[in-house]
């Protein structure tokens, strides 16, 4: 059972540069991006496990990702709606910037 | 009625106004307060005989007394009623009251000419006489009892009315405290008369206290002892009259009276206010007596035997204290206690009229005798002490004719002068009263202590060597005649004046009985009559002679060494010399006990009032403070000190809250990593 575990280095590659980028990068969008890449991976990781899994015909795997995509694309739409709401605020996509949630 | 009964309250009225002018007028108006005074004191006098020639005209078929009442004020449903009462004893003292008074008036513009509170003076000599007339008039007890009070007041001022002087503001308190200690149960005789009887009124249609009805209900009620509430009353009332008229016990504030002005002494403490207390005894005569009539007295009355007792004893002690004193005023007052005693002592044997025959003919001849008093320590520059004195016969004629009349008068020389008719009258009932022959004895010696005391004084002060004294510059002089004229007149009366109380025209007694008198020799006829003035003629004689031959005809120096008295039996004149040790008795006993009884209460209320007050104010400040503290330190410590750990973890927290997205998505990265890390070490673990 060798064969996940490629698909699966790939995913959390995949989700670490989303996390990196999540984290490290200033631009909003590219923080989002990065949330994009992290869900991709967990995609990556529905379809992987699904394939090997003992019951493949069942599709859940595939119904997952399918759903997870979905719930993406919404989540895709309500962020940069938000960011394009941030930026007409503030007048910055910058998240240092960003910070009049501070305690 | 007539007009003199309504308006008799103009009597009182006309010196209250001339007080009342006076007291609003400045230091400076002398002549304006003096003759305010004096008219209106004319204006008194004027009514005050209107009023007796009215009485004179119905006096013998109409014997009521006329009376003039009104309710003062309300309480409840009650009135209280005051009035007036004009009545033969009314008219006698009004018109003795004025006419005095008038002359002593006048004779004071001559003798407080150099003083500087002139205007002040007349002002408070003119509120007495206002205050001494309502008295005399009053026909309620109640209002008596507040002119008695007010002529109280005015004998305080007037004693002290040279306040600077220690002595005087001392004789003033102790002459105002003395007698109120009489008045107080004056004012508890008062109450119980009026919670008995139900009124004040003397005399008020047959409802009055003093009339047939009320007294009729007093004497049958017995109260403790078994004594007739009329007695109770009437000894209360008495213990009043014994303040005022310096009887024995309470006679040591009259001697120390003397520290006021001269007239201040001839008029309140001599003629009229001492009088006063005589004076309540006869109107309330009713009561002491226990029956309406002035006539007789019957023996049986309790409440007349004290007043004989106290008189009787007075009179004879207070005379043998005159004889070894120095002061020519201490003597005077002594020999007014003594003769106070002997009107007491008339009205207590011998009923109204002996004793008020006395009183007037006494306040004549004792106000003369002040006067000539004053007269002479005028002359010789305020120099009261009698063997100083000497000589005066020549210097002042005038004074040392008429104090001699008047010295004649008070021991009762025969015949000529009126005190030896009062007191005739006032011996002969004494010598005919059943209760007891004591009394009788005691007047007798004191006739020749009188006779004795007064010859001293008359030759310490008139006769023997002429004064001589090293501080005078100016030899003694005769006085003005604005104060010899009142003198004159004053001696005049002091020898016709006896002339209305003989036995053998006893218009006086007659006259206040409301019946007719009529010229009869055979009254000297009555059994006793001649005994009893042949014999107060011989004591009078015996201590005449006694006087004259211990001091008459001595040379100037033995002035100076003792007198003779105290050669004689020194540990006796010594006794009586300080008036039988009554001052320093009181002082060793009641005044120490008083003091040692403010002692205490001082100590009370510093110590234990004072301490529980402090206790309870500490307990209450600790509990405060307590309270306080407790606030402070741990209520609000630990209030500050959570708030503050609050306040810190809130910091803390806060640096959490930076804001900042990617921050919490950090943390929640490291906690998850933290997780999986847990969870592959728990599995492999």
């Amino acid at each position: 059972m060798t064969a996940p575990v490629n698909y699966l280095l790939v995913s959390a590659v995949i989700f670490a540069i989303g996390l990196a980028g999540a984290l490290v990068r200033r631009n909003a969008i590219l923080v989002l991006i990065g949330i994009e890449l992290m869900l991709n991976a967990a995609n990556l990781n529905f379809i992987a496990f699904w394939r090997y899994s003992p019951n493949p015909e069942a599709l859940t795997g595939v119904m997952f990702a399918l759903f997870s995509i979905g719930v993406a694309a919404a989540e895709a739409a309500v962020g940069l709606a938000l960011i394009i709401t941030v930026y007409r605020h503030f007048h910055t996509t910058d998240l240092d910037r960003i910070d009049s949630m501070r305690g | 009625m007539t007009w003199i009964v309504h308006s008799l309250w103009l009597v009182p009225a006309m010196p209250l106004l001339a007080a009342g002018l006076s007291a609003l007028a400045q230091r400076t108006h002398r002549l304006l307060t003096a003759s305010v005074a004096i008219g209106s004191m004319s204006l008194s006098l004027l009514l005050s005989l209107i009023a007796l020639a009215e009485v004179l005209r119905f006096g013998s078929q109409d014997a009521t007394k006329h009376v003039f009442n009104f309710g003062w004020f309300q309480v409840g449903s009650e009135w209280l009623k005051i009035g007036w009462v004009l009545d033969p004893l009314t008219a006698v003292m009004l018109v003795m009251v004025t006419f005095v008074g008038l002359l002593i008036f006048i004779y004071s513009v001559g003798y407080m000419a150099h003083d500087d509170n002139f205007a002040r003076f007349f002002c408070f000599l003119s509120l007495f006489a206002g205050a001494m007339l309502g008295l005399v008039i009053a026909n309620s007890l109640l209002l008596l009892f507040i002119c008695w009070e007010i002529v109280g007041l005015t004998s305080y001022l007037l004693i002290g009315f040279w306040y600077q002087r220690p002595s005087a503001a001392a004789a003033a308190k102790k002459a105002f405290i003395t007698t109120r200690i009489g008045d107080l149960a004056f004012l508890l005789g008062m109450v119980w008369l009026y919670s008995q009887a139900g009124t004040l009124l003397f005399y008020d249609n047959g409802a009055g206290c003093l009339e047939h009805t009320a007294l009729i209900r007093l004497m049958t009620q017995t109260t403790t002892f078994g004594m007739a509430a009329s007695t109770g009353i009437a000894l209360l009332i008495f213990c009043g009259a014994i303040g005022k008229s310096g009887q024995v016990p309470l006679h040591v504030w009259l001697p120390d009276a003397m520290e006021g002005p001269t007239p201040v002494s001839a008029l309140i403490h001599a003629a009229t206010m001492v009088a006063a207390g005589v004076f309540l005894v006869a109107r309330v005569y009713p009561l002491m007596s226990g029956h309406g009539g002035f006539d007789l007295s019957p023996a049986s009355a309790p409440a007349l035997k004290v007043v004989t007792w106290v008189g009787a004893i007075t009179a004879v002690f207070a005379a043998s204290i005159a004889v070894a004193q120095d002061d020519i005023k201490r003597i005077l007052a002594y020999s007014t206690v003594s003769q106070l005693g002997y009107m007491m002592l008339g009205l207590g044997v011998g009923g109204v009229a002996v004793g008020m025959f006395h009183l007037i003919t006494h306040a004549f001849f004792k106000a003369l005798l002040f006067m000539g008093a004053g007269s002479v320590i005028h002359g010789c520059h305020e120099e009261q002490d009698i063997r100083r004195m000497g000589g005066l016969r020549k210097l002042m004629p005038i004074t040392f004719a008429t104090y001699a009349v008047g010295m004649l008068a008070l021991c009762g020389f025969p015949l000529l002068f009126s005190g030896f008719w009062s007191k005739d009258a006032i011996l002969h009932a004494a010598s005919t009263w059943s209760a007891s022959r004591a009394p009788f004895y005691l007047a007798a010696f004191g006739v020749l202590l009188t006779a004795f005391y007064m010859t001293r004084q008359v030759i310490y002060v008139f006769f023997g060597e002429s004064y001589r004294s090293e501080q005078a510059v100016t030899p003694p002089h005769e006085s003005p005649s604005i104060m010899t004229l009142p003198l004159v007149i004053l001696a005049g009366f002091s020898i016709l004046l006896g002339l209305i109380g003989t036995p053998a025209w006893p218009w006086f007694s007659t006259f206040l009985d409301g019946q007719q008198v009529q010229f009869d020799l055979r009254g000297f006829a009555e059994s006793g009559v001649l005994a009893v003035m042949l014999l107060s003629t011989v004591l009078f004689l015996i201590g005449l002679g006694i006087g004259w031959l211990l001091y008459g005809n001595k040379p100037a120096e033995s002035r100076a060494a003792s007198d003779p008295v105290e050669q004689f039996t020194p540990r006796i004149f010594n006794l009586l010399r300080n008036g039988w040790f009554v001052d320093a008795f009181y002082t060793a006993t009641f005044v120490r006990f008083t003091t040692w009884f403010s002692v205490l209460c001082d100590w009370l209320d510093r110590w234990v009032f004072n301490g529980a007050v402090q206790i309870i104010s500490s307990l209450t400040l600790g509990a405060s403070w307590m309270s306080r503290s407790t606030d402070v330190f741990v209520v609000n410590r630990i209030f500050d000190q959570s708030c503050q750990e609050a306040t810190l973890g809130g910091r803390l927290l806060s640096r959490l809250q930076g804001g900042r997205v990617q921050s919490y998505l950090r943390i929640i990265g490291i906690a998850f990593a933290g997780f999986v890390l847990f969870l592959i070490c728990g599995h492999h673990g």
